[in-house]
């Protein structure tokens, strides 16, 4: 009968009791904030971090170090940064970038910043990657970039006296692998938060834009003009660009399908993602396939210069006339407006260099 | 004997310490509205996007290639007067098949309503410049240039136009405004009450909400896109157009 007792008094104190039994030996890496523009706070969603990759001191500081590293690609001659460059705003100033057997791809090296603010995760010019760590698992293994196997670089790592702990401090485990990898690089890469332009400090009340940049402005905001801020942001909208697929007159017969190619759909064909005009004076030349190699061009581009094709986007407006001819001054003052974007503050962020 | 009590009682607390709260008897409930679309009774939804298929009542041939609009303030009228206004919005995003179904944030009493209303973009307590993060997020704002706020509307698509090319249409609707000098903005509210008629509230209502596409181009004005099909925004007449046709645009589906 005292048996029964106890175990009942037993059960009534079990019995609520919540599942704790996590393991208290579990490593835990030191959470890591973003550090998010006050503009940015104010205006628009919180960044979007994967549930499965906290930011942690100790995972940006292993992908820091694998970004710029050389051992990831099969002779050690190429890093992430090789191609994305933190004086280019982390792309580079090729119009194709040529992997590590000399050969060239056909789409333009994407800046890397904000990408912790692309909420729908779409990677890459035709948004073929979902997630950062899905998008840096490409590189590594594209015979015209880095030319490796994930099982050699995932090797070599292991084979290091350093990796092991790094990823033992990360991640809590010292056994490499391409997941962890990708997870860590993504960590460092959703750090390049660019949000300290002179525009913005116009915005907070620290900067005064002269009358051309702001003339400039009302060419960009203005629906009967350059009309771009459906497409690129706005003052309310700091990313500078919907992160959004667009065929915008290009051409009129497509080299390249972009979106269409990986969706298969044709009225996906010559869609491409919108890039943020943030930094621009660092990321010449532009659009997917690095065609213009001045900001004059990209205007001129739009104003005059639009092939209409099947899926020119609705917002391109007279195409029949090859844009909307805004005027030389426009164009000046909107070039002047555009230069405001640039941060260089985030190009010559100590935390972002080698 | 006292042990024995003791463990009656015991076991008692033990198999009864878990058990949650009795759930009252159901009084209040979510609604969901669920936004359909049509053309004249033609089912549209994003995989009809893209071809030019549908005919205007001035009969010019269009395609849809996207399609959002903004809805708040889902509004239940009870039959004595009272209402129950659930503060709050929704972008419709047909183009991505994204929010088409709006749940009430709040719960409301199960019974019958003489009238279920919204408003048709935001009314000018709600439109405020820069205010929504989310729509901020989602580029939906109007240049301050043009009174600031949001778009109500965002409808795009190609129409053959009377030289027979496929060209570009922005059927985007906002706060009505004149901006001829722009120092001296003139306004004309465009956001409206869309009344969808009595509604019976069940557990876990399903509504649906009935938008004729065909209608923002039929009347009561007849709409012209050969005329206006481009930059519309800054257009005043344009934008209360928009507005005088809305008004027959929404209608109430089946409820559930």
């Amino acid at each position: 009968m005292k048996a029964i007792f106890y175990i009942l008094v037993l059960m009534l104190f079990l019995s609520c009791s919540k599942d704790d039994s996590s393991n208290s030996s579990e490593y835990v890496p030191t959470p890591l904030a973003l550090k998010v523009p006050p503009l940015f706070t104010q205006k628009i969603l919180p960044p979007a971090i994967p549930f499965a990759n906290p930011q942690t001191v100790e995972g940006v500081a292993l992908g820091k170090k694998l970004f710029f590293d050389t051992i990831l690609s099969a002779d050690n001659s190429q890093s992430c940064a090789s191609c994305h460059a933190p004086a280019n705003a982390f792309t580079d100033a090729s119009q194709f970038s040529d992997g590590i057997d000399g050969v060239f791809g056909n789409r333009n090296s994407m800046p890397i910043f904000n990408a912790a603010f692309n909420y729908d995760e779409k990677f890459f010019w035709d948004g073929r990657s979902l997630g950062l760590e899905q998008q840096a698992l490409e590189p590594v293994e594209n015979p015209i970039e880095m030319h490796n196997t994930w099982g050699k670089a995932v090797a070599d790592l292991q084979n290091t006296t350093d990796y092991p702990d790094l990823f033992q401090a990360a991640f809590g485990t010292a056994i490499i692998s391409k997941e962890l990898v990708t997870k860590a690089i993504a960590q460092f890469e959703r750090t390049l938060i660019s949000g300290n332009s002179k525009f913005d400090k116009h915005l907070l009340g620290t900067a005064t834009l002269t009358p051309q940049e702001l003339n400039g402005f009302n060419v960009f905001m203005d629906e009967t003009k350059g009309d771009c801020f459906h497409c690129h942001g706005s003052d309310n909208n700091p990313l500078w660009t919907d992160n959004i697929f667009h065929n915008n007159g290009l051409d009129a017969v497509f080299a390249d399908l972009g979106l269409g190619q990986v969706t298969g759909d044709p009225n996906d064909n010559g869609k491409f993602k919108s890039p943020s005009l943030r930094n621009l004076v660092f990321t010449a030349p532009y659009m997917h396939d690095g065609r213009f190699n001045t900001l004059d061009e990209v205007i001129n581009h739009y104003s005059e210069g639009l092939q209409n094709s099947p899926t020119i986007d609705p917002l391109m407006k007279k195409v029949a006339q090859g844009g909307v001819h805004i005027t030389t001054q426009e164009k000046a003052d909107l070039k002047a407006f555009l230069l405001s974007l640039s941060d260089y503050e985030f190009i010559n962020n100590p935390d972002f260099q080698n | 004997m006292r042990k024995l009590i003791t463990i009656l009682v015991l076991s008692v607390i033990v198999f009864s310490s878990c058990v949650e709260d009795e759930v009252p008897a159901l009084q209040n409930t979510n609604v969901s509205l669920n936004f359909k679309h049509n053309w004249d009774g033609t089912t549209v939804t994003n995989a009809n996007f893209n071809t030019i298929q549908y005919l205007t009542a001035e009969g010019d041939e269009l395609s849809i290639e996207r399609l959002r609009y903004l809805i708040s303030d889902v509004t239940f009228h009870k039959s004595n007067g009272e209402t129950i206004v659930v503060e709050g919005y929704n972008l419709v995003d047909v183009t991505n098949n994204e929010n088409v179904s709006y749940v009430t944030p709040i719960q409301i009493p199960i019974g019958t309503y003489t009238n279920v209303s919204f408003t048709f973009g935001f009314d000018n307590t709600d439109n405020i410049s820069s205010a929504y993060t989310d729509l901020n997020s989602e580029s939906w704002n109007v240049p301050m240039m043009m009174g600031g706020g949001y778009h109500f509307m965002q409808l795009e698509g190609k129409f053959i136009d009377n030289t027979a090319t496929e060209t570009g249409y922005q059927y985007h609707t906002i706060k009505a405004v004149n901006n001829t000098d722009p120092m001296n903005l003139v306004f004309q509210d465009t956001f409206f009450t869309v009344n969808l008629g009595e509604v019976i509230v069940h557990n876990n209502s399903s509504v649906d909400v009935s938008m004729n596409i065909a209608e923002w181009f039929k009347g009561p004005y007849q709409w012209k896109l050969n005329d206006w099909h481009s930059m519309l925004m800054p257009n005043f007449a344009a934008q209360v157009k928009m507005y005088d046709n809305g008004q027959n645009v929404f209608s109430l589906g089946a409820v559930n």
